[in-house]
């Protein structure tokens, strides 16, 4: 499974590559993680707001360090 | 921070955090009532004289530090709790197509509602811009955003009294409206990166919203995670400036300020506005130097002007800013507002 991190490497953006790791690695999910950090690219998703999470080519959540069970209901 | 954060798990009735927010404003209330004998009973334990230098700083410490904490956290809460029904893509949605004047007061007007992090003002520039947001209106937002936040608010209203408080926040969003005005009357649209300007012609971005609707418990919970983000950012901060302002009370002479940064040095408001560019703490560092310095003989406008321009015009700010604006657009924006903070700063010493 393919996850990207977007945001332009502030302490959140880092927070949620950690959380989504952790999840993963506790749920004993193959996950990949891609930080994207070039604002060209950040912006092509539409998103206004950083940290936010792209699952599968979409946008699932923007503008905080997602929750524990969201990580988790993206990973399933 | 944005509207995506919902409740998944169980969670307590929801009357139990109506009433769990009621006793903690009384509870509050009680405990703000009686910060003066508290302050004063820990000066007490110290041995030293109650009216010598040391004494004078330490109950000035003692004081300030549980009464702006205890301010912080209520006002944190309440902007989380309001900020939960504004989000950037809404403000976008409002702002978009808005003409000159009534969308730069808007737009400021949303800068102080919108919820986003410092870090997310590249991305939320380009969304504005790229949905047809004028330049103008988009910088009536991004100046009014850092300005008129709810730690200077808390801040200014705690050490300085609800009337600076009120003032500063009414000169910030004037400021921000009025800048922003003069910047997309310049039509400098021409000065924004290359890559930026191909954005704002082509198609607009995706917009990448599924928000749920938010019950007022899931607002409570935002309120509080605004709180204790906030204080994890400026503990430090307002300690360290509120033991400044502790020793400027308790050691500086008390005419000195009046000299330096009185309402008669004419040169004093251009130097604050200047110093405090390069000056990058947020508010919760200066204000309680701030407060000290008013206690000296500074003069208001002078002090308003320093701590405008400190908050508002920061370089690192402007490094963020250097991936979507071209040199050219920095400098007139730090010249434009930079004049704004001037004005306010001879306007206050000359009325006061």
């Amino acid at each position: 499974m393919e996850i990207k991190v977007l945001g332009p490497g502030c302490a959140k953006c880092k927070a949620t590559a950690d959380l989504i790791t952790r999840v993963a690695a506790e749920a004993g999910k193959e996950v990949t993680i891609e930080k994207i950090e070039d604002m060209r690219q950040i912006v092509g998703f539409g998103v206004m707001t950083t940290p936010a999470v792209v699952v599968g080519g979409k946008v699932v959540h923007k503008g905080s360090v997602p929750s524990h069970d969201q990580v988790l209901a993206w990973l399933n | 921070m944005s509207a995506d954060i919902s409740s998944p798990r169980p969670a307590r009735p929801d009357w139990l955090w109506h009433a769990g927010l009621v006793a903690f404003v009384a509870v509050w209330w009680l405990v703000y009532r009686q910060l003066i004998p508290l302050a004063e009973g820990i000066t007490s334990l110290f041995p030293v004289d109650r009216h010598s230098h040391t004494g004078e700083a330490l109950a000035f410490f003692f004081y300030d530090v549980p009464k702006v904490m205890m301010l912080l956290t209520l006002i944190v809460f309440a902007m989380g709790v309001v900020r939960s029904f504004f989000s950037p893509e809404r403000t976008r949605a409002l702002l978009a197509g808005k003409r000159e004047g009534v969308g730069n007061v808007l737009a400021a007007g949303l800068g102080v509602m919108t919820p986003f992090c410092s870090c997310s003002a590249v991305p939320l520039f380009i969304g504005l811009v790229s949905a047809g947001v004028p330049l103008g209106v988009t910088f009536s937002f991004l100046i009014a955003a850092p300005m008129v936040n709810e730690v200077a608010l808390a801040l200014l209203f705690g050490l300085v009294g609800w009337q600076v408080a009120m003032t500063y926040a009414a000169f910030g969003l004037v400021i921000a409206i009025v800048a922003g005005w003069v910047i997309g009357r310049l039509h400098l649209e021409g000065w924004l990166q290359d890559w930026v300007r191909d954005i704002h012609s082509g198609a607009t971005a995706p917009d990448a919203s599924g928000d749920t609707p938010l019950t007022l418990v899931d607002r409570y919970r935002l309120g509080i995670e605004a709180v204790r983000e906030i204080f994890g950012r400026v503990w430090f901060w307002i300690i360290l400036g509120i033991g400044m302002g502790a020793l400027i009370h308790g050691y500086v002479p008390e005419d000195l300020m009046a000299r330096i940064m009185g309402a008669d040095a004419w040169w004093s408001v251009p130097a604050a506005v200047v110093i405090g560019i390069p000056m990058y703490t947020n508010a919760a560092g200066v204000i309680p130097i701030v407060e000290a310095l008013l206690g000296k003989g500074a003069a208001l406008g002078t002090v308003l002007a320093f701590m405008m321009s400190v908050i508002a015009l920061s370089l690192p700010e402007m490094i963020i800013l250097k991936q979507v604006l071209t040199l050219r657009l920095i400098a007139v924006f730090i010249g434009v507002v930079g004049s704004g903070i001037l004005a306010v700063g001879y306007l206050f010493n000359f009325l006061f």
